[in-house]
């Protein structure tokens, strides 16, 4: 499974690092999401899909890879 | 700055159905109006009569929530709004007060500040909570039992955090405090609110000159260089963080205690494990759902939703409370249970406007609860139940006292 980001819709609320810190993670500058792995490891799995639908804007999706 | 001139009373939706006013009487502290659970399951989106004459819509059910806080086609422009609290009109926002802004706006403003919030960023500021959580600790046993966990514990704890973040020098913090509570009093008395108002402003504009000339290690001077901002503007942003950032986070921690010390079971386990810390605070914003008014949007369009049709110029009422309590999300959540998974809930909002400081939020509730915990291994309330005065008057759900013993 492989993710897919926004950043023009992410408005930064972190919810996405909370869910999965090891996959996500804040641009420094501008709070904005950066993805930290190109695939979703099998054990994150559960924490990204919580991610995806946490996230307030929408900015997250999956897809197959 | 005419609000009003657009809008005029429509009939209600039917004759059957003259709408009422919005719920906001609570059986108890912690429930809110039985008449927001009836409605979720009946009719979660219905009409409300707002004090200013207008016909309003209310939603309660969690699904519709998310829907019209992350729909661009519902403004968060408060001059658009009609509060389901008092005839008086709102104002547009203040420069910099990007919480009642749409895009581009919103955007511009809230941008500059995204890189000061983030996860990681707040984790380092965890030492620092920990220390003035440390002291506050200290000053609290220094009163003696029948202190007041408010005064001494929970307002002066997001007040120093979000004064250093910005660069407020200590000794102003008092005069931001008694400004901050006259601010949340609007309801009850505009007049004190707008006073304080300007208080504020005067104060910060002094403040913003000084990093001007001689920039720190802050919020402030951050934005000072860098954005190309007016005075008005950088008084707005300062402004938005520190009242929605002060008395929000304070009644958290007030509110939160009290729930806890009102539930035994759940503060034993959470004494007996501190690790639960984490999922607790989750569940706390979800059940206390201290925002009860509810969040208010108005419609830029017609928006047909949930078999109905919301006309341009409706305000629409999201009720955070009757959202966090729904069975089709939380499964039966009528009761506080800190190892129910409780993330996914709206007590910061939902869509591009979600709460900007919600992880420093998280970090004060943790640090200051588990700290109280710990520190006072006999905590309780000093007063029965029902004479702890909950602030039934403000915008935010809290106590204006919370006194304790150990
Ligand atoms: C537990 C404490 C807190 C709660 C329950 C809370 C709740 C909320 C909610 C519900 C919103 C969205 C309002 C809307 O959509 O109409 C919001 C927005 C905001 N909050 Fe918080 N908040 C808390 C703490 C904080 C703190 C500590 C800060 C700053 C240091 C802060 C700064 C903001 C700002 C700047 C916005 C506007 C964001 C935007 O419009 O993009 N809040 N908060
Ligand atoms: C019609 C009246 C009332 C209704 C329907 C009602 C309903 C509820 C509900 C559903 C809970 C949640 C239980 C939980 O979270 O585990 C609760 C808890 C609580 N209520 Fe009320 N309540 C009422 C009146 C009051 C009054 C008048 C007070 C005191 C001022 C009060 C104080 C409390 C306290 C301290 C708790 C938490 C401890 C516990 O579970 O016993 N309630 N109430
Ligand atoms: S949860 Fe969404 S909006 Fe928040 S930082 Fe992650 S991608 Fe951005």
């Amino acid at each position: 499974m492989k993710i897919i980001a926004d950043a023009g819709r992410c408005i930064g609320a972190g919810q996405c690092v909370m869910a999965a810190d090891s996959v996500f993670d804040q641009d420094p500058a501008t709070g904005e999401v950066v993805l930290l792995v190109a695939r979703v490891p099998a054990d994150e799995v559960d924490a990204v899909l919580d991610a995806v639908s946490t996230c307030p804007t929408g900015a997250l999706a999956t897809a197959e890879d | 700055m005419t609000t009003e001139t657009t809008r005029e009373s429509r009939p209600a939706g039917g004759p059957a159905h003259e709408p009422r006013p919005l719920p906001l009487a609570r059986p108890c502290p912690f429930t809110p109006p039985a008449e927001l659970t009836d409605l979720r399951g009946r009719q979660p989106l219905s009409r409300i009569a707002n004090p200013d004459g207008t016909t309003g819509w209310l939603v309660t059910d969690y699904a519709l929530a998310r829907k019209v806080l992350s729909d661009p086609r519902f403004s968060a422009r408060q001059e658009l709004m009609s509060s389901p609290l008092t005839d008086r009109a709102f104002e547009p926002a203040m420069p910099g007060g990007f919480l009642f802004m749409d895009p581009p706006e919103h955007t511009r403003y809230r941008k500059l500040l995204t890189g000061q919030f983030t996860v990681r960023r707040m984790r380092r500021l965890e030492a620092r909570v920990e220390e003035v959580t440390g002291r506050q600790l200290a000053r609290l046993r220094a009163q003696g039992p029948g202190a007041d966990l408010v005064e001494h514990f929970a307002l002066p704890i997001p007040s120093l955090m979000i004064c250093e973040l910005l660069g407020v020098p200590y000794e102003d913090h008092e005069f931001f405090q008694s400004r901050a509570v006259a601010i949340f009093r609007l309801v009850q008395d505009p007049e004190e609110a707008s006073a304080a108002y300007a208080g504020l402003r005067t104060y910060l504009l002094g403040l913003v000159r000084r990093r001007r000339e001689e920039p720190a290690d802050d919020i402030l001077s951050d934005l000072v260089s860098g954005g190309g901002l007016t005075d008005d503007e950088l008084i707005g942003m300062a402004l938005l963080l520190l009242l929605a950032g002060h008395e929000t986070t304070a009644n958290m921690i007030a509110m939160g205690t009290f729930a806890l010390l009102s539930h035994p079971g759940q503060s034993a386990l959470l004494r007996e494990d501190p690790s639960l810390i984490d999922g607790a605070v989750e569940e706390l914003l979800r059940y206390l759902s201290i925002m009860h008014v509810g969040l208010l949007r108005a419609a830029l369009e017609d928006v047909e939703l949930a078999g109905h049709v919301i006309e341009k110029g409706d305000t629409v009422t999201v009720s955070v409370a009757a959202a966090n309590r729904d069975p089709e999300k939380f499964g039966p959540s009528e009761d506080l249970d800190i190892t129910r998974p409780a993330t996914g809930h709206v007590a910061f909002g939902h869509g591009i406007h979600q709460c900007l400081g919600q992880q420093l939020a998280r970090i004060e509730m943790r640090i200051g609860i588990n700290g109280l915990l710990r520190e006072f291994p006999g905590l309780r309330l000093d007063v029965p139940v029902s004479e702890v005065p909950v602030r039934k008057d403000m915008g935010v759900l809290g106590v204006h006292r919370l006194p304790v013993t150990w």
